[in-house]
């Protein structure tokens, strides 16, 4: 009786202290409570259409999870250094289909698709793993509310537009995990390993 | 008095000279973070085929000359870095003056390997004065 005791409390605190088990990264934003079920906010329905004039929607990163940003393609402040650190995501994940890129350009007027082509090119990304999107003015400024990014025209700014520099990661249920300052390598870094863990989590062992 | 003049003179020349020894275009590295870094990188390193490296790069030994006045107006014609073109636009920094400019081109010229001479201020001032506007 003694031992099987001890074996309980041994045993309750090695699950307590397991440190092989890192917490899963939380949902973010507002939770809401329906019917007693606990509701985590979603990335709504969006269709945009990508560098090859392909409409990209919810349905491409099906199975996926995606790294988020807006930016233009004429922009003198910020974008080149997130561009730099996209592409070092991008490398670390080239080969791995359960990883994608969507950027929204937030210059509808400027990034036509073939500007967005152009860029894509020089960047040297591939359109499956990277996605440079336009779309409807409205829906790109609105959907980066719900990506807690910050989009706005802004004719004081740098280059017009004023925006976050946050890189946004998003899970397989629409759910956005986490996000870093995509200037910021250090914070890049953090961000990388955040997405290994959401891949350990929605994913099964390969 | 003279004696003095002239004594005050070499304690200053001293107390800059090796100031400017210790840490080399410090100011050169601040104002690089502020109007360079965000497209040629803390590194100099560029990005892909769109903003071309300034680290190790040949067109800084080609084209000299024209490096004031491309900071401060900036450029608009595809050039050719180490082999390959570069075909975006430079937005320039008016703003500048002939010593900033001075001290930011010191500051590429000797950062991230780059051995490249120098330029002087009245260097400087004398190729702004080509491309004035």
């Amino acid at each position: 009786m003694k031992y099987i005791l001890f074996f309980g409390i041994a045993l309750t605190a090695f699950w307590a202290c397991d440190p092989g088990a890192p917490r899963p990264l939380p949902i973010l934003g507002e939770r809401d409570v329906v019917n007693g079920d606990t509701v985590y906010p979603t990335i709504p329905d969006f269709s945009f259409v990508d560098q090859d004039s392909q409409a990209v929607t919810n349905a491409t990163f099906q199975d996926k999870i995606y790294v988020v940003d807006f930016f233009f393609i004429h922009c003198p402040t910020i974008c080149p250094k997130v561009k730099a650190n996209g592409l070092r995501i991008y490398k670390k994940y080239e080969n791995d289909p359960r990883v994608g890129l969507l950027s929204h350009s937030i210059d509808v007027k400027n990034d036509t698709v073939a500007a967005l082509k152009r860029h894509a090119e020089k960047l040297g990304i591939h359109p499956e793993r990277w996605r440079l999107v336009t779309g409807d003015h409205d829906a790109i400024y609105s959907i980066a509310d719900d990506y807690f990014s910050v989009a706005t025209e802004n004719p004081g700014a740098p280059g017009g537009f004023d925006h976050s520099g946050r890189l946004i990661l998003v899970d397989k249920y629409r759910h956005v995990r986490a996000f870093c300052d995509g200037t910021n390598a250090k914070d890049v870094d953090r961000f990388m390993q955040d997405m290994d863990r959401l891949l350990e989590e929605q994913f099964a062992r390969r | 008095m003279k004696v003095f003049r002239v004594l005050s003179a070499v304690f200053l020349f001293l107390f800059f000279g090796l100031k400017c020894q210790q840490n080399p275009y410090r100011e050169g590295a601040r104002l690089y973070q502020v109007h360079c870094a965000n497209c040629h990188m803390d590194d100099g390193a560029g990005l892909s085929a769109l903003i071309p490296p300034l680290a190790g790069s040949g067109f800084l030994k080609t084209h000299r000359e024209r490096l004031p006045c491309i900071l401060k107006y900036g450029l608009k014609d595809t050039i050719q870095v180490n082999g390959k073109q570069y075909a975006e636009q430079m937005p320039g920094v008016p703003t500048l003056s002939a010593v900033h400019i001075t001290n930011i081109l010191n500051y590429i010229q000797t950062s991230w390997g780059n051995q490249e001479q120098p330029f002087r201020l009245d260097d400087v001032e004398a190729l702004l004065e080509a491309c004035k506007r």
